[in-house]
Formats: C-alpha cells, sequence, structure tokens
C-alpha cells in the first residue's frame, strides 16, 4: 500500500456559520462549523478545509475562536484561509490550533509571504490557493492549451474570484513551489458551483507543472466526479463542498465509492 | 494524574498535541527551556518547524537535554522531533541530539515531497508504542525528511513511500513517531495513550 488521495470536506464560514454560495448569489446556510467539522471527522474524513469568507475585519476575528473549538473536538488536519495576508495573520491561526494555512490574495500581493511563513512554520504549512479561470483571449507569454477546438490559457483570480491579476496560473503555481509553497489548492473558476465535474485538463497541467502535492477543488456533484480526477490527472486530494453538506452518502459513502473503483483511500 | 511538558519551539501548531493528551487525562505544561527542574513524567518534542531553529531553541538553556531527560524521563518525538533524536540531518547544519546513531536525510524526489496524507504502517516488532495497534493502520504523514538509523533494530513500523520510510522508532527510553499520532484519528489516540502508560511507570 502507498498513499492514500486525500477526501477533504470544504467549510465555507461566514459570519461565524458554514455556508454554501449557490452560483456565487444565494448564499445558504449550511450549519454550525464546529458540529459539522466533527461529523465530518467522525465520516472519515481525511482533512478539512475552512475557507473564512466573512467581508468585515471586525467579524474576521471570530475566526480564531472558531478555530480553536475546532481543534478541540478533531483529530485530523484541517487548513483555514480566507483574508491571511500578514505573517500576523498567519501566526494566529496557526496558534489558534489549525495545522496550515491557506494564502492566496495575500500571496499574490507579497509572493516573499509565502517564503516568511514557509521558513518559519515549515513549508507543509502554508498552502498557496490559487483560483484560476480559462481566458481565450490569447497572449504570447502565456501557457497556452486547447480543449474542443478552443485555445486559452489559465489566469490568476484573486479577492474571492472577483479580480483578475493577468497572471499565468502554470507559471505562478510554479513560482509558489519556489518560494516555499508545500501544497497547491486549485480551483476552477470555470467549474466552482457548477456540479459538472472538475477541470481535468487543468489539474493534469498543474500536477505535471510541480512536485508538491496538489488538491483540486471546484464543480464536484458527484462521486464519480472524483474518480476522474484521481483517474485522470495525479492530484492528491480532492475537495468538495455541496456534496458533503447536502447529500446523504456521507463521506465514507463516498470513499466506499472510489474504494470499489480502485482509488486508494483510507476506509 | 501525570504531568507531561510539551518543548515549545515557538513555530506553530502545538494546541493539537496539547489537547490529545489532556483529553487522555495527562496534565500539560508548555516548556521553552530546561531552566526549572524535570519534574515531568514524560516529555515530547513536537512536530512543527525548521530542524536547525529547533535544535537551537532547546540547546539553549544552561541544562542540557541529556542532564534534564537522563535515561528515565520517557520522550515522545514526533515528526521533526524525532529527528532531532538522530546525529546530523540535511535540512540544517546543527548537530542534533545524539540519541540514536545514525542521519536525517531527504525523502527521494523520484515521489512527491512532502509525504503529506494518510499511509499505512507496517509493523516489524512489537514495541511499547504500537501496542494494540493493527498491522496496516492508518496514520497521517506530513514531512519531507526521514531518519536513517545506523542499527536498523529501533525501528518498529515502516511506511511504504516508494521506499521505506522508518515511521516508529524505539530506542530506551527515547520513542519516536514520523507520523502525527494526535492527528491520526482513533490509531493515533491509541498511540497517545501508550506513551501515557510508559510515562505512568
Amino acid at each position: 500500500m502507498t498513499l492514500t488521495k486525500r477526501i477533504i470536506p470544504c467549510l465555507d464560514v461566514k459570519d461565524g456559520r458554514v455556508v454554501k454560495g449557490l452560483h456565487f448569489e444565494s448564499i445558504k446556510d449550511a450549519g454550525d462549523p464546529v458540529e459539522l467539522a466533527q461529523k465530518y471527522s467522525n465520516e472519515g474524513a481525511d482533512e478539512l478545509v475552512f475557507l473564512d469568507i466573512t467581508a468585515s475585519n471586525e467579524q474576521r476575528k471570530t475566526i480564531n475562536d472558531l478555530v480553536c473549538k475546532v481543534a478541540q473536538v478533531i483529530d485530523i488536519p484541517f487548513t483555514v484561509g480566507g483574508g491571511i495576508n500578514s505573517l500576523e495573520d498567519a501566526r494566529n491561526i496557526l496558534l489558534s490550533g489549525a495545522d496550515k494555512v491557506a494564502i492566496n490574495t495575500g500571496a499574490i500581493k507579497n509572493p516573499s509571504l509565502i517564503t516568511l511563513l514557509a521558513e518559519l512554520f515549515g513549508r507543509q504549512c502554508i498552502v498557496v490557493a490559487i483560483d484560476a479561470k480559462r481566458n481565450y483571449d490569447i497572449q504570447k507569454d502565456k501557457n497556452i492549451f486547447s480543449e474542443n477546438g478552443k485555445q486559452f490559457w489559465f489566469q490568476v483570480f484573486i479577492y474571492g474570484g472577483k479580480e483578475a491579476t493577468g497572471i499565468d496560473v502554470i507559471k505562478w503555481a510554479q513560482k509558489t513551489q519556489l518560494l516555499g509553497a508545500g501544497e497547491l489548492l486549485v480551483t476552477s473558476i470555470d467549474k466552482d458551483g457548477t456540479g459538472d465535474g472538475y477541470d481535468i485538463l487543468l489539474n493534469q497541467e498543474i500536477t505535471h507543472s510541480v512536485s508538491i502535492p496538489v488538491i483540486a477543488s471546484g464543480g464536484c456533484g458527484k462521486s464519480q466526479d472524483m474518480v476522474d480526477v484521481f483517474e485522470k490527472s495525479n492530484v492528491d486530494a480532492a475537495l468538495a463542498a455541496s456534496i458533503f453538506h447536502y447529500e446523504t452518502l456521507g463521506v465514507n459513502g463516498v470513499k466506499a465509492y472510489l474504494k470499489e473503483r480502485k482509488i486508494p483511500v483510507r476506509l | 494524574m501525570v504531568n507531561l511538558a510539551i518543548f515549545d519551539y515557538g513555530a506553530g501548531n502545538i494546541f493539537s498535541l496539547k489537547n490529545s493528551l489532556e483529553k487522555i487525562g495527562a496534565t500539560v505544561d508548555v516548556i521553552t527551556d530546561f531552566e526549572k527542574p524535570n519534574i515531568y513524567s514524560g516529555l515530547l518534542l513536537p512536530g512543527v518547524g525548521n530542524f536547525d531553529p529547533a535544535i537551537k531553541n532547546i540547546s539553549k538553556s544552561k541544562i542540557n537535554f541529556h542532564d534534564y531527560v537522563k535515561d528515565t524521563t520517557p520522550v515522545l518525538g514526533i515528526c521533526l522531533g524525532m529527528e532531532m533524536f538522530f546525529e546530523k540531518s540535511e535540512e540544517g547544519n546543527e548537530k542534533g541530539l545524539c540519541v540514536i546513531d545514525g542521519d536525517v536525510i531527504i525523502l527521494p524526489t523520484s515521489m512527491k515531497v512532502p509525504h503529506m496524507g494518510w499511509n499505512n504502517l507496517e509493523i516489524k516488532k512489537s514495541g511499547k508504542i504500537l501496542e494494540g495497534v493493527e498491522q496496516s493502520a492508518w496514520v497521517y504523514f506530513v514531512h519531507s525528511y526521514m531518519v536513517k538509523p545506523v542499527n536498523n533494530e529501533v525501528v518498529t513500523a515502516v511506511s511504504d513511500y516508494g521506499i521505506k520510510v522508518p515511521a516508529v522508532v524505539e530506542h530506551g527510553n527515547f520513542f519516536g513517531t514520523q507520523f502525527h499520532p494526535e492527528k491520526s484519528g482513533k490509531v493515533g489516540k491509541i498511540m497517545i495513550e501508550n506513551f501515557l502508560n510508559v510515562c505512568k511507570k
């Protein structure tokens, strides 16, 4: 046996509650983060990811208390992201009991933050989250791909997918590895919220370009989508939200499905 | 009540480890040096941080590590904590604690590094930490370096990551796990309880 593929429920947290945005518009309440964390942990989740999507800085401080409460009830690793822009932000989260921090906009704005955090806490603590979107406006200096006769490149977006950066996802992924990232969390904006499955091409290209672990995110609507991303790309983990929040299968149900299809999972 | 100490190098999450010990009934002090007398039934070297800063931190006290724990205080080194038991590491230039003969080397680049996630334990021989742990049990790893003991007898379990990675070592009153028992669910809890039982004796 060797290393298993990790199944990671993601909890989007807003003002202390788990929410799930449907098509970025309506935000639906999905429960208490501590209760859900415990439930997923008991059901066999391999890790958890919390993304704080709280808008105001004032409310954001509540995330530290939440991290503390979650750390008391679960005994699997968890990552916290959202609004981490400084050493201080990261330190507070880690010292409150999180195992890893995910940085996204903060890393784009200040790439040396990755190195600073990796040197202080070890690179295994540092997840760089990348929000990727296909751009069909071809530019020479970008990594160009084609699918179904169309050419495009993957562009990095920040501020929760709201702002384009002009940065090439593949180049950024490689750069973050050099700077000290221990893992990448790659979310497809094109696929997120659709339930149509992960962006296979994106995950293939990312895993070809780096040698650190990669978590696929965005688009998972059913267990088979996880099978597809593991069979067709070399990602190490699959992250999903709705499939766990609203479906009756449970984390172990999903993992049993994967195991039947020869995906190595912890059961 | 068993009173344990966690040595904090100041580099990350020791909350989970402290919490896992308190949950099973230990009282835990977090210490940052060896200046005060050793009143503890056991010491834990947690698995967060980098080799050189951690070694410098643990070596800065007037009382050195060996005089503090002697061959009586049980010590559990987790991940980096276990790597520190050895003589030197490819992660840094500082001399290790030299409790166990051997080096710490970087994982082969033929695999993804860090080795991150759940992997099976291949139990080689019985040991105090592994009591009640089943063959092939799942544990959570996150590391970029591995230990290479001179004498393989100290290794009680390995894990397969392209090569056999020593996962548990035992040597006298020194116990080490390359994985994180505090993050390894129920199986990890068994091992932490086992260490606690060693400390009680």
